[in-house]
């Protein structure tokens, strides 16, 4: 209520303190004959409170001094006039005015300070994270290029004979740490398109299938101890989706179950035309394209579950590694595609992700005869 | 012993040229290096080279001009190399005549094997009249396809598409190339026609149909078809 209130335009706002003092003013008029003009005057000092509370401050003045007008005008005998016939009177509307115009003020005062405060407040959790993502890229781009250095240092150094296969093993070394080092680089690179806005869907025929099984063969080496299964229908129909950021999504999420699952561990993928029949037609809420990233590993902390998507967040008890970036890419890209991704945790155990778009579907039946 | 291929080398990062340099010259090729578009063009110009791998980041002009500049006349292989890996750059610069791409980081055998296919495309000419691959073959006066000596039925799309992405092996052809030599010019951004083929092609001719061996996708760009 407040922040829709604050954006309106300051017209507006004059607009809003003219309008609700004169209501007021016009509502007291009907019972200025039974009652005490003295409650008159509170009930407009209330106006003017309540719409300090949410207004600017120049609206804020302009009710005040309107008010102490109409209450002039309307309320003090003589009526009609702007004159006023005793003291007393005249000590009532100099006060009135005063309290009003201060009440205005002190709350303007108070919101400053309160605005203030937020601004602090947001500067210091963006703060936390910041020094968050320097904590985890140093330690996600350093690992490898310490791994590379050091593996170089043992290799060329000439007082120690290594055996061949150590070498071997360290020339394996040095490219882990490179695949790593170009991961890494790949994830911060997608995330500044994210945080730059500049991720604009290029929406094309997709084949799913063809493309689960694209991302499992780039991702094979990470896959040599899991088994991994697709299961798609035999007559899924063909996506209109951004390939190259849905081909990012399935990446992160198989890599994902790949780094966090125990070996043997079991990783599904599966994609399901879902044909809801929507009555009120709604392409915006049609949510044809389903697809799933499961596996039966350990789960998710239930508590943590809301948070996974969030950027930098890495779970409490996970191992070291990770910057972070991967989920929150997924929620980005999947977002940026009109589509949602969910995470629950399965009841025999395991995680599922779920994926659903709103993509526009095409029969391959209906062109494959040609 | 014949002369060595010369390969032209057109990028500024020195490390790049070191690592380009030693693979090359081990492989038995010639190199010779520019580091800018200017030096580039007249290297080009006066050593007419075999093959030019050219990095689309340069210092003094743009890397797609320099391709086009270089397309003007010069009709041998260029492949180019580049960190900008997004779609759009790479199909740019496919159809600004190059003949290959390769984004960095690049694994130097990936290169070879590249390069290797370029230089054999510009060798050849004339196309075979039958060629083979796999338990598959293709004659091309006949248009007939075989597998294991079997006549293999492919419909009149599917034999126009496969012997297309066959005669420019190696090379990658993008989703339009392809929709415009294959369905025609009002086609070229219908992908749902290339999808669907593609999926059907390889259940006839790949022995796996979801590890492809011989038509391979390239994400966003077009597809490649590889002897195996």
């Amino acid at each position: 209520m407040k922040s829709i209130l604050r954006q309106i335009k300051i017209k507006n706002q004059y607009l809003i303190s003219l309008c609700s003092v004169s209501i007021v003013s016009v509502l007291c008029l009907f019972t200025r004959e039974y009652l005490d003009y003295k409650i008159a005057a509170y009930i407009l000092l209330v106006v003017v409170s309540l719409l300090a509370m949410f207004l600017d401050i120049l609206p804020v003045l302009l009710s005040a001094f309107l008010s102490a007008l109409i209450l002039n005008f309307l309320f003090i005998k003589p009526y009609y006039t702007f004159h006023i016939s005793n003291a007393e009177d005249t000590l009532l509307f100099v006060l009135f005015f005063v309290i009003a115009f201060l009440n205005g003020v002190l709350t303007h005062k108070i919101r400053k300070t309160e605005k203030m405060l937020q601004t602090k407040q947001i500067r210091s959790t963006t703060m936390k994270l910041y020094n968050a993502l320097l904590d985890s890229l140093s330690h996600e781009l350093r690992t490898p290029i310490s791994a590379i250095m050091g593996a170089i240092d043992t290799i060329q150094s000439q007082n120690v004979t290594i055996s061949e296969e150590n070498k071997l093993q360290l020339y394996s070394e040095i490219e882990k740490a490179s695949l790593r080092l170009n991961h890494q680089v790949e994830n911060l690179l997608n995330m500044s398109r994210l945080e730059s806005g500049v991720v604009e869907p290029k929406m094309d025929w997709c084949d799913i299938n063809e493309l689960f099984y694209n991302v499992l063969d780039n991702l094979k080496e990470d896959l040599k101890f899991h088994k991994v299964k697709v299961s798609t229908d035999e007559n899924l129909p063909l996506f209109k989706l951004d390939y190259g950021l849905m081909e990012q999504i399935i990446y992160n999420l198989v890599f994902n179950a790949s780094q966090y699952t125990p070996k043997g561990a079991k990783i599904e993928l599966s994609a399901v035309y879902n044909p809801d029949v929507d009555f009120d037609y709604n392409s915006d809420k049609l949510e044809s394209c389903v697809i799933t990233v499961s596996d039966d590993g350990l789960g998710f902390p239930e508590e943590e579950i809301d948070q996974v998507f969030d950027k930098f967040y890495r779970l409490h008890n996970s191992k070291t590694g990770g910057t972070g970036l991967g989920l929150s890419i997924v929620k980005g890209f999947v977002e940026a595609q009109n589509g949602k991704v969910t995470l629950e945790n399965k009841e025999e155990g395991g995680s599922v992700f779920k994926l659903s778009f709103p993509a526009l579907v095409m029969n391959p039946k209906e062109i494959s005869n040609e | 012993m014949s002369n060595p291929l010369e390969i032209l080398i057109i990028d500024d990062e020195v490390q790049i040229r070191k690592l380009l340099e030693i693979t090359l010259d081990s492989n038995g090729y010639k190199t010779f290096f520019a580091v800018n578009a200017k030096e580039g063009l007249s290297l080009a110009a006066n050593h007419q080279p075999d093959l030019i791998i050219l990095d689309l980041g340069l210092p003094d002009e743009d890397g797609q001009l320099v391709l086009k500049r270089l397309r003007e006349w010069y009709k041998k292989p260029i492949i180019i190399l580049t960190v900008k890996n997004t779609e759009e750059e790479i199909v740019k610069a496919l159809d600004n005549g190059a003949n290959d791409y390769l984004t960095k980081p690049f694994r130097t055998q990936e290169l070879l094997a590249r390069i290797r296919t370029a230089l054999r495309n510009t060798n050849e000419s004339t196309i075979e009249p039958i060629i083979e691959f796999g338990d598959i073959s293709i004659d091309f006066t006949s248009r007939i396809v075989k597998q294991k000596d079997e006549i293999l039925k492919l419909t009149t799309t599917e034999y126009n598409l496969l012997s297309i992405l066959v005669k420019n092996e190696g090379r990658v052809l993008t989703h339009q190339y392809l929709l415009k030599e294959v369905w025609g010019n009002s086609y070229s951004d219908q992908t749902q026609y290339l999808r669907v083929f593609v999926a059907q092609l390889r259940k006839k001719i790949e022995a796996d149909s979801n590890h492809p061996k011989f038509i391979i996708t390239e994400s966003g760009v077009g597809y490649r078809f590889n002897t195996g």
